[in-house]
């Protein structure tokens, strides 16, 4: 884990010189949309490394000054397939970003919303030397968290500490100054494949970018969409994408879990095609225009063309009633709502104090979803949409660009991550100062 | 031949159709799959380029005045270029300037005599008619000032070309003798011209002496003040720089005080009136001593008193006689 830690670093870093300069990228690459805004900051003091959290509201210290989207390409399941085509779907929104800013942005943060992610909760303990909680202390508790084998070719997406424990007195967001005899831990790690966020890097840095962060896409519709209360009280966010749909639970202003479903919008829109023969674009507009989950009466006598352009007249004026084609879209929702269901079932969600779900990503933009999700899902469920960011144009606001306001958010305000500790110092090599005092004595 | 149908139904045959000749069906045109646009790669690059601030510059302010300098430089670098461009650029000046309505044609002077009037149409740097951009003004009216008899000059050019020019001269008040020549001066002391005689200007009352012209006003006060006396007066004549005495006819003086002189000669005239003190034969009379006029008595008188006495009379120096001379 210490590559990892290195390179996180590095992203902070670059980061943080991307703030110091005020302009920074955010870029959503999905599997139906690559969003890019240009975040203008207003100046480095905003930054505040060490803050617990960074409070929900405080937007006012960023504006969006460019935003583009454009069609993706080459993305399946929220991971990069085809590497050449995602460059391009990249530098077309990029630079469209860019012409509307008016200025260049070589610094980007990306999620990624596929790649498998796991979590795991650890948990670790030191003993405090001086009895009282300092920041080396924290930095050490952290280091002491026994890893688990994560498996092959697993890194590590976020690490965030959820909890100090000081003596037994658990649920403490910041124990500095604290006395006490023994620091405790819990810590979320989310790994995802390396694989993919190697791709990732690879693509931006392709587009003359350099990656200043990362972070998972479902951990950012989250941030977005669930509003402060939810975050403390504990609530999921499903972010049904195209290619994934993304889960993730907060409780207490921390994420706790997070997983997604390789399924999405874009199943749904091939099921419309492969059940009413119409091209992918066909099917896309009628799942957009008339799609729904729930059947009424009325939508047996409404009768929708399909359309096409295949040059045969019978085949293009053809036309299904609306209930055909919800019964074409309702079970594979249905199916993907299982999957979320089965996973916050995994997650222990049944325990958790409150049990808000919010729908959000384009997908639940489907009429009747909530009412469905509520009967799949069992729970409080609402549709949610992104909070308002300072500058976004009004057709971006929709809850498909959820995760790209949550990676906004998470730019301005980024949650304490393992690595923005320092190293505990016993692992500092002291023959290095040593070595140094050498250099000193024999140079001067 | 068996087989072979012979009954030839139309519309169906066991023969495959025969190829069709002519033209072909039109036939749908297989579409390439529309990709999606994306700029190429050189054009991203050259984007972001454009985007960096000091490209961006460089190429909108830097490149463009690099070439009009270099360009220019390289034209100006022709002797002939340079020089058949200076002159283009001063003919296009001159021609605007010799446009009718700016040309000045005559120049009226009001208000000078005939002296001051030639030496104004001396002055004028050019000759009628000229560009009224080719006359300044200022320079013109400083040279003007200089002139001794001019007290103030207005210059303007009016409309039609006309140079005019309303001159108010210095007014002679006093002559002003002194070791390099008789000078007329005007009531500041300002000199106004020379004159050769004193018999030129015999109206105007003269001032002598080193200084004389610095006090003029003072001399021009006691000249007013002296009305009686005017006819016995020959002149002033300054002392020391310091202060005035009125010389009269008959070699009668009287020595005014430095401070307050008008004071000083108005009671000397009053003296005169009650007891005609000018009439007699007094040769000084000194006023500087405020509180009492002193008078020299002039020789024959004092000879009378001697004789009288009966001591030896005086000589015309001042001396006494020798009693043998007195005899005869």
């Amino acid at each position: 884990m210490k590559d990892i830690y290195q390179q996180q670093r590095a992203m902070r870093n670059m980061r943080q010189a991307a703030l110091q300069r005020g302009v920074i990228a955010v870029l959503d690459i999905g599997s139906s949309k690559v969003a890019c805004f240009v975040l203008q900051f207003d100046g480095p003091g905003v930054y505040r490394e060490t803050d617990g959290v960074g409070p929900m509201a405080g937007q006012s210290n960023f504006r969006v000054i460019g935003a583009a989207t454009t069609r993706s390409r080459g993305v399946r399941f929220g991971e990069i397939e085809t590497m050449a085509e995602t460059e391009r779907a990249i530098r077309t929104a990029v630079q469209a970003a860019q012409k509307l800013a008016g200025v260049r942005v070589d610094h980007a943060i990306a999620c990624i919303a596929g790649a498998r992610p796991a979590s795991y909760g650890l948990a670790g303990e030191s003993a405090l030397k001086n009895g009282k909680v300092g920041q080396g202390d924290i930095a050490q508790v952290l280091a002491s968290c026994e890893v688990p084998d994560f498996g092959r070719g697993r890194q590590v997406l976020h690490a965030q500490p959820v909890n100090f424990m000081v003596d037994g007195r658990s649920g403490l967001m910041d124990p500095r100054e604290h006395s006490g005899q023994a620091l405790g831990v819990d810590m979320h790690v989310l790994t995802v494949d390396g694989d993919a966020i190697d791709n990732l890097i690879h693509v931006i840095r392709r587009c003359d970018m350099e990656l200043a962060g990362i972070a998972s896409g479902s951990y950012m519709s989250a941030l977005s969409s669930l509003v402060e209360d939810e975050q403390e009280l504990g609530a999921a966010c499903v972010d049904m994408g195209g290619g994934a749909t993304g889960v993730s639970i907060f409780v207490r202003k921390h994420m706790i879990f997070a997983d997604a479903v390789p399924m999405g919008g874009d199943l749904v829109t091939q099921d419309i095609a492969k059940g009413l023969r119409v091209p992918m674009a066909v099917a896309e507009r009628l799942k957009t225009l008339n799609g729904g989950v729930e059947a009424t009466g009325r939508d047996d006598r409404e009768f929708i063309e399909l359309g096409g352009e295949t040059g045969d007249w019978e085949t293009d004026r053809r036309s299904v009633s609306r209930a055909d084609l919800i019964g074409i879209m309702r079970p594979r929702v249905e199916e993907i709502l299982e999957e979320v269901a089965a996973i916050l079932d995994a997650a222990g969600f049944d325990h958790m104090p409150s049990q808000q779900v919010v729908l959000t990503g384009g997908g639940s933009q489907i009429p009747g979803l909530d009412g469905l999700a509520a009967r799949m899902l069992g729970r409080n469920v609402r549709i949610g949409r992104p909070l308002r960011i300072h500058g976004l144009p009004h057709q971006l606001t929709g809850p498909n660009f959820a995760s790209a306001v949550g990676l906004a958010l998470f730019a301005a305000h980024p949650q304490d991550e393992w690595w923005d500790f320092e190293t505990p110092t016993e692992t500092y090599p002291a023959r290095s100062l040593r070595r140094a005092y050498r250099w000193f004595r024999n140079n001067w | 031949m068996q087989g072979v149908d012979r009954n030839n139904d139309p519309g169906f045959s066991p023969q495959p159709t025969p190829p069709r000749k002519g033209w072909q069906r039109p036939q749908p045109q297989a579409t390439k799959p529309k990709r999606d646009p994306a700029p190429s790669r050189l054009a991203y690059r050259l984007h972001r380029m454009w985007l960096t601030p000091a490209f961006r510059r460089l190429t909108r302010i830097g490149l463009p005045a690099f070439l009009i300098a270099f360009l220019s430089l390289l034209w100006l670098s022709d002797e002939n270029r340079r020089a058949s461009l200076a002159g283009g650029l001063t003919g296009m000046v001159e021609a605007v300037q010799n446009r009718e309505r700016f040309m000045v044609k005559v120049m009226t002077i009001d208000g000078a005599s005939g002296p001051v009037d030639k030496a104004l149409r001396m002055m004028l740097p050019v000759d009628l008619p000229a560009s009224s951009f080719d006359i300044d003004l200022d320079q013109l009216r400083n040279d003007i000032l200089m002139l001794d008899a001019v007290k103030d000059v207005e210059l303007r050019i009016k409309p039609d070309g006309v140079l005019a020019a309303k001159v108010s001269e210095r007014k002679p008040m006093l002559l002003w003798r002194h070791a390099r020549g008789i000078e007329l001066l005007d009531e500041t002391g300002h000199r106004v011209a020379s004159v050769t005689d004193r018999a030129v200007r015999s109206e105007l009352p003269l001032i002598a002496g080193e200084g004389a012209d610095k006090a003029a006003r003072e001399a021009v006060q006691l000249f007013a003040a002296a009305g009686p006396l005017l006819p016995r007066v020959r002149g002033l004549q300054r002392v020391g720089e310091r202060r005035w005495d009125l010389v009269l006819d008959r070699g009668q003086r009287i020595l005014l005080p430095a401070n307050a002189p008008v004071a000083a000669l108005e009671r000397a005239i009053a003296l005169n009136q009650a007891d005609d003190m000018l009439g007699r034969d007094i040769s000084v009379v000194d006023l500087r001593d405020g509180s009492r006029p002193v008078v020299r008595v002039g020789i024959a008188a004092q000879n009378r008193i001697r004789a009288i006495q009966g001591r030896p009379l005086l000589g015309p120096d001042g001396r006494e006689l020798p009693k043998d001379d007195k005899k005869s």
